[in-house]
């Protein structure tokens, strides 16, 4: 489904709006609103962030997210029952640290599929880490998502793309998740050496918050993730979430314009 | 060379590099300075010379006349506490930040509990000329308050961490974060033998010493082997450093002592081995508190350098092949343990250290008159004094 939606985008000339969300925040309810008024804002790819008691790679917005999901009993199957609820007519892709899909036990991927998800990504499972786990995950019925860093080699990123399935998710900088003022200069650069040895859609991630960046990066990748920005706004209302991916949706589209 | 990102750095089913992508680089260049510096006989050669004039190495082996009496065999204590501030720490703290400036990292990054990962790290920047953060819990240093003025006084800066339980646990995630974003320029200094490949090698092979030492001196001043090596068990580092020289000593007994906290039924502890599950936390796989969902459960420990829910993957290698034993003290015996070794041997010992000394005090009987036991002194307990004197503890 992943790649269906990425086939239809590329058709369209248009670029893929994946939005990330905390299963669970701010509360199940709103959880499950806010997935069906990012889909109805144009989002063409719903992240569900697994809640995770040590999050190391995500920064204090999402972390916040996590343990407010956490007080309200959110953990992995809790995510996954919201999503069965949420009924989505998009792609979702699980976004987990492994240690509560470890602890779901093996048949997880397959109740996640069940449950509508499509995708999976791992935060802290690079490619080459653990042949067993990963061989678990990229035989299962889910899409395995695999990351890029800029820290990341290009042989590496070859080697990457190879095992990567649905799109290749794109670190923009240095750092957690989170907001920032100014994307690094020399991403167009990275999105190109990795274009170079991946046939794969490239999402960008980490950092993108505003309609200017969105942009700027419709020129050059397949598509953008937006994460602490939609979960600062989550925290306010689903409406400004919404609101806000309405608005990165309106900028990349006028792009193709 | 091996490939790219690919860890063959296992013990058995534990260990591993479960970290984010932008640290899979950092992990790949730290691993081929390791292996370089550790072939070249220039960095032995300052380390060695470091560690004996600047630390104070070999840290002397002391017999235990009176605590021997008490336990029934003669008991010998590895004198870590004398080393230069304070503790075991040190070691491994000198040896990478020797290999930091290697690499040409002047940027330190640390994780304290108890603070005396942190003053060891703060001290040998102090010496080195590097940058230093440590990241502290915010609960940690309201009981360490002194450890944080030692290491502002030596130029550190330390970074309160407020987030989840305040405690090691929180601030090793902390510091996580900041090498993510600051890895090229920086170098992660790991207190213990935790953490992604190759650091619970290197942090083992670094602390070592402390078992090479002991096992000579042991020989020399005993006369034979330990029949039991005792060490305490939070993240694992100073009992690594103990066991490692003696795990091809088949007649040699390895115990591991963690923090049973208020009661390994109480919920409040932090025996992962005895208590946990396998998982992965801080970027490695082994024994892990954590519920049914795969959340990790805050620990709990009177004694800060031990209130962590991981440990180290190779203890978990060591439990699961039979090799290591691991028992536990509650909080109330390490604070008996406190206070014994102060009234009988004139050694207040660190609450971590404590927790051995409370077990082989319980385990009269265990041993023959002849059979010798090993007790790694981690750290001394001037830092705990303040803390212990509060509950109104030790002096009776």
């Amino acid at each position: 489904m992943l790649t269906a939606r990425f086939d239809a985008l590329r058709a369209q000339g248009r670029r893929a709006l994946v939005c990330y969300a905390t299963a669970g925040h701010p509360d199940p309810e709103r959880s499950v609103a806010l997935w069906q008024g990012l889909e109805a804002a144009g989002a063409d790819v719903l992240e569900v962030g697994v809640p995770f008691s040590d999050p190391m790679a995500d920064g204090p917005v999402i972390q916040a997210s996590s343990q407010t999901a956490l007080a309200h009993g959110v953990s992995l199957d809790g995510a996954l029952a919201l999503v069965s609820r949420a009924k989505l007519g998009i792609p979702v892709v699980l976004f987990s640290y492994l240690n509560p899909l470890l602890a779901a036990g093996p048949d997880v991927l397959r109740r996640a599929a069940d449950a509508g998800v499509h995708g999976v990504l791992v935060t802290d499972l690079p490619v080459g880490a653990d042949a067993a786990r990963e061989a678990w995950l990229g035989e299962g019925p889910l899409d395995f998502v695999r990351l890029v860093a800029p820290t990341t080699p290009q042989d590496r990123m070859a080697e990457i793309a190879r095992h990567g399935r649905g799109f290749v998710y794109l670190i923009s900088r240095l750092g957690v998740t989170g907001v920032s003022a100014q994307l690094p200069t020399e991403l167009p650069d990275t999105i190109a050496t990795l274009r170079a040895v991946c046939t794969l859609p490239i999402c960008v991630g980490f950092g993108i918050a505003r309609p200017e960046q969105a942009r700027a990066l419709g020129a050059h990748a397949d598509g953008i993730v937006v994460g602490s920005a939609i979960v600062r706004a989550a925290g306010e209302s689903v409406d400004a979430a919404v609101a806000l991916a309405r608005e990165l949706r309106g900028a990349l589209d006028e792009r193709g314009a | 060379m091996q490939t790219q990102g690919v860890v063959d750095g296992r013990f058995g089913a534990f260990g591993g590099r479960y970290v984010p992508e932008t640290l899979v680089p950092a992990l790949d260049e730290l691993e081929v300075a390791l292996d370089a510096a550790l072939a070249d006989p220039a960095f032995h050669a300052e380390l060695d010379g470091l560690l004996q004039h600047y630390v104070g190495r070999p840290s002397p082996l002391s017999d235990a006349p009176r605590f021997s009496e008490r336990v029934g065999a003669p008991v010998w204590l590895k004198r870590e506490d004398l080393n230069h501030t304070g503790a075991h720490k040190i070691n491994s703290a000198l040896a990478q930040a020797l290999l930091a400036r290697r690499m040409g990292k002047r940027r330190i990054i640390a994780e304290t509990g108890a603070g005396q990962h942190g003053v060891a790290t703060a001290t040998v920047c102090a010496r080195l000329g590097l940058e230093c953060v440590v990241y502290m819990g915010e609960e940690d240093m309201r009981r360490q308050q002194l450890n944080v003025y030692r290491m502002r006084l030596m130029g550190a800066t330390v970074v309160p961490v407020t987030a989840g339980t305040r405690t090691l646990k929180d601030a090793t995630t902390e510091a996580i974060r900041d090498w993510v974003t600051t890895c090229p320029t920086s170098h992660y200094i790991i207190g213990s033998v935790v953490g992604p490949a190759p650091y619970p090698r290197m942090v083992r092979d670094f602390q070592a010493i402390i078992g090479r030492e002991a096992r000579r001196q042991m020989l020399e001043r005993a006369g034979r082997l330990p029949r039991t090596v005792v060490a305490c068990v939070g993240g694992g580092s100073n009992a690594m450093g103990i066991f490692h020289p003696f795990v091809n000593d088949a007649a040699v007994e390895l115990v591991g002592v963690e923090a049973a906290g208020h009661g390994l039924d109480s919920g409040a502890h932090s025996a992962s081995l005895t208590r946990g599950t396998p998982g992965v936390l801080h970027g490695a796989l082994s024994y892990l508190l954590q519920d049914a969902h795969g959340q990790v459960y805050p620990a709990h420990s009177i004694s800060a350098g031990l209130d962590y829910p991981g440990v180290g993957p190779e203890h978990s290698h060591l439990k699961d092949t039979g090799r290591a034993t691991y028992v536990s003290v509650t909080d109330d015996q390490a604070l008996e343990g406190f206070a014994l070794l102060g009234r009988l041997e004139g050694i207040i010992p660190a609450l971590e250290t404590a927790h051995a000394v409370a077990w082989i005090a319980s385990q009269r009987g265990r041993w023959a008159a002849d059979e010798p036991v090993l007790l790694c002194v981690s750290g001394r307990g001037d830092k705990d004094v303040a803390q212990v004197s509060e509950l109104g503890q030790g002096v009776g």
